[in-house]
């Protein structure tokens, strides 16, 4: 049997030479692009977006797509905040709570999706609206501010070689990581490639295809999560507003990574590199006094590059 | 037969009550630009209170995001159909324009809350210009004669509120800037460093990293609002260098008071949607009674609050912000 998943296909090489090209590009503009400082704030700029994009990823490597996260994450890290302020739960209490309310919209989207059958696309155009309401009810649309240490401790700093590391990065790289192994060395990773190859023949074979469908979805679920521990952690409040932006911003970032939106390809290191050439761009351009539109205008040139590679590699592997 | 008849002679009943109640209560719409940002939320308790005083029936609506004309487009067209012969709106964009006069054409009025457009017959809203020179003025007397390294957190590209408190902070610092007509932002050597915060504590940290990433020796920061100012304080926090910084910011939320109070931005100039949404109301009642509609401009007022009075500047302190500020006190 051929595993699709460990061809390298020229287009996961994509991404890779993007981020190389835009930092070469960048560090001859400024030369203070590629100080480790610098480095090392573009990855905790990235860190929310990357971590939401790994349960993105997971997502549409089963041909499904998630339009719930940002607004997920946002309830999220209102739950987490407000038990732990204004509630005077624990803080490792709160956040386990946190957790459990993303995991548990993870859950209805993925139930949805298998047992009511219906696109994943409608599902979480549904749940998106849903956990955005429940947010602005819960939280009456007011900032929670004056968080105890412990929610924050993630987002502190450690020194190494002279730059400042946020633990936040380390947990995203972690995650990254250990994601990336587990999709590849066991044998429920190995099913969600095969799942969102073709569905029939992953039945066919033998493999749970809902049960499968629905433990993705929850583990996206926890990943936005603890993407909303590292939003409060790093902006010290708990914000009705966030994840506006950041839900397609995931889908930017896991289509520059050279995932396919059909399903069944992609490496999920390549959404970390996606979500960090956004964050390269942005901070490339305002170290070289650049409008940010512009950054908008390449991010979106980009995309549709990415996705070109994408079709080009499936029509050449036919 | 005989229940059904009983239902329908009164619904006709309730009927015929209702429309002879509406002719004599003005119906009065107020459309915001979201209905979950703080601002708004007090603007709407103001409409409320000011119309349950005037016996005025108050309809809400509001887009679903900052920039949903569609939205809002709907809340007219609805408001319209429902009645409601004053229209007061705070506009998310230009796209209402041939709504707003289809709907004057029918002899309703439509003013203007906080952000303008052409074509209403009103405007009730903050001089967003003179916000800026405040804390332009402010900024400068606080600098005390130090060579100004500026960076500036705007909001995003083309919006006027944007352009008009960037460059009103650049014309009070003393600097060349376009006038409150100009929807662009005007630039200078000594601002080092423009980002875009969408006026969003999130994006106005990552906007503040990078700036101080291009420059580490600024010294004065200008935010488009408080929450921006926030998301400033915290990157320079963070990077070790918030003290000796000037933080200056617009709106005046409780919050934004709190942090004033508190150091975390220098001045701030605090606006009063709550007198918008009232006297926009008052017009609506006004029109409704006397057929006579509101017209012109109305500066709704704006006030600098400091942590700290200075010589030559004339401000007030947190505890006057505290009394008139909008949000959760």
């Amino acid at each position: 049997m051929s595993t699709p998943s460990r061809q390298i296909p020229w287009g996961a090489l994509g991404p890779w030479i993007a981020l190389l090209a835009a930092s070469t590009f960048f560090a001859t503009q400024s030369d203070r692009f590629l100080t480790g400082e610098n480095l090392s704030l573009v990855l905790q700029q990235v860190m929310v977006v990357g971590v939401l994009a790994i349960g993105q990823t997971l997502i549409i490597l089963t041909a499904g797509i998630d339009l719930s996260c940002g607004m997920v994450m946002a309830l999220g890290s209102m739950v987490v905040t407000k038990l732990a302020v204004e509630n005077g739960l624990h803080p490792m209490l709160a956040m386990l709570c946190g957790l459990l309310v993303t995991s548990g919209f993870g859950l209805i989207n993925g139930l949805l999706v298998t047992r009511a059958r219906l696109p994943s696309f409608i599902v979480t155009l549904g749940t998106m609206n849903i956990a955005f309401a429940v947010t602005q009810i819960y939280s009456k649309s007011q900032t929670v501010s004056n968080l105890p240490a412990a929610l924050t401790n993630i987002g502190n700093t450690f020194t190494l070689g002279g730059t400042e590391i946020s633990w936040g990065t380390i947990l995203m790289v972690a995650l990254y990581v250990g994601v990336w192994r587990w999709l590849n060395d066991t044998s429920p990773g190995r099913h969600i490639y095969a799942v969102g190859n073709s569905p029939e023949a992953a039945r066919l074979t033998g493999i749970p295809v809902e049960r499968v469908l629905v433990g993705v979805y929850v583990l996206a679920g926890l990943c936005y999560g603890l993407a909303s521990l590292l939003s409060i952690a790093r902006t010290g409040v708990g914000d009705p507003q966030a994840g506006q932006t950041e839900n397609l911003d995931t889908i930017t970032a896991v289509v520059l990574g050279g995932t396919s939106l059909f399903g069944g390809r992609g490496i999920i290191l390549g959404s970390l590199v996606g979500a960090v050439i956004v964050g390269v761009f942005r901070n490339g351009l305002t170290l070289m006094g650049v409008a940010s539109v512009v950054q908008t205008l390449i991010t979106g040139v980009l995309v549709i590059l990415a996705v070109l590679a994408d079709q080009m590699s499936r029509k050449g592997a036919r | 037969m005989k229940l059904i008849a009983r239902t329908l002679v009164l619904s006709a009943v309730t009927l015929a009550a209702s429309a002879a109640f509406a002719q004599t209560q003005p119906v009065i719409g107020l459309i915001t630009k979201t209905d979950t940002n703080p601002f708004f939320v007090k603007m709407k308790e103001g409409a409320e209170a000011e119309a349950k005083k005037a016996g005025a029936k108050l309809l809400t609506a509001a887009g679903k995001q900052d920039g949903d004309t569609a939205g809002q487009i709907a809340a007219i067209e609805n408001m319209v159909s429902a009645g409601a012969k004053t229209i007061l709106i705070t506009s998310s964009g230009d796209a209402i324009i041939p709504t707003v006069k289809k709907v004057q054409a029918k002899g309703v009025q439509v003013i203007a809350l906080d952000s303008p457009f052409d074509g209403a017959d009103a405007l009730f809203a903050t001089d967003n210009y003179k916000a800026g020179v405040l804390i332009g003025q402010y900024a400068k007397a606080a600098l005390g004669g130090r060579p100004a390294v500026i960076a500036t957190l705007d909001l995003f590209p083309g919006h006027p509120v944007g352009a008009q408190r960037h460059n009103g902070f650049m014309k009070g610092f003393g600097l060349a800037a376009a006038d409150a007509k100009s929807n662009e932002l005007s630039k200078d050597a000594s601002i080092v460093c423009m980002a875009d915060s969408f006026g969003d504590a999130a994006k106005g940290q990552t906007g503040m990293e990078n700036c101080l990433q291009k420059n580490p020796n600024i010294n004065l920061v200008y935010t488009i609002n408080e929450p921006a100012a926030a998301g400033a304080f915290n990157a320079l926090k963070k990077a070790g260098k918030e003290k000796g910084v000037t933080i200056v910011s617009v709106d005046g939320g409780c919050q934004g008071i709190r942090d004033t109070a508190a150091g975390i931005i220098t001045a701030t100039s605090q606006q009063y949607p709550l007198k918008m949404a009232s006297m926009g109301v008052a017009a609506g009642v006004e029109y409704a009674k006397t057929g006579k509609k509101a017209s012109g401009y109305v500066d709704t007022g704006v006030t600098l609050i400091a942590g700290k009075a200075l010589a030559g500047v004339d401000s007030k302190d947190t505890k006057v912000g505290t009394d008139l500020c909008w949000g959760n006190k």
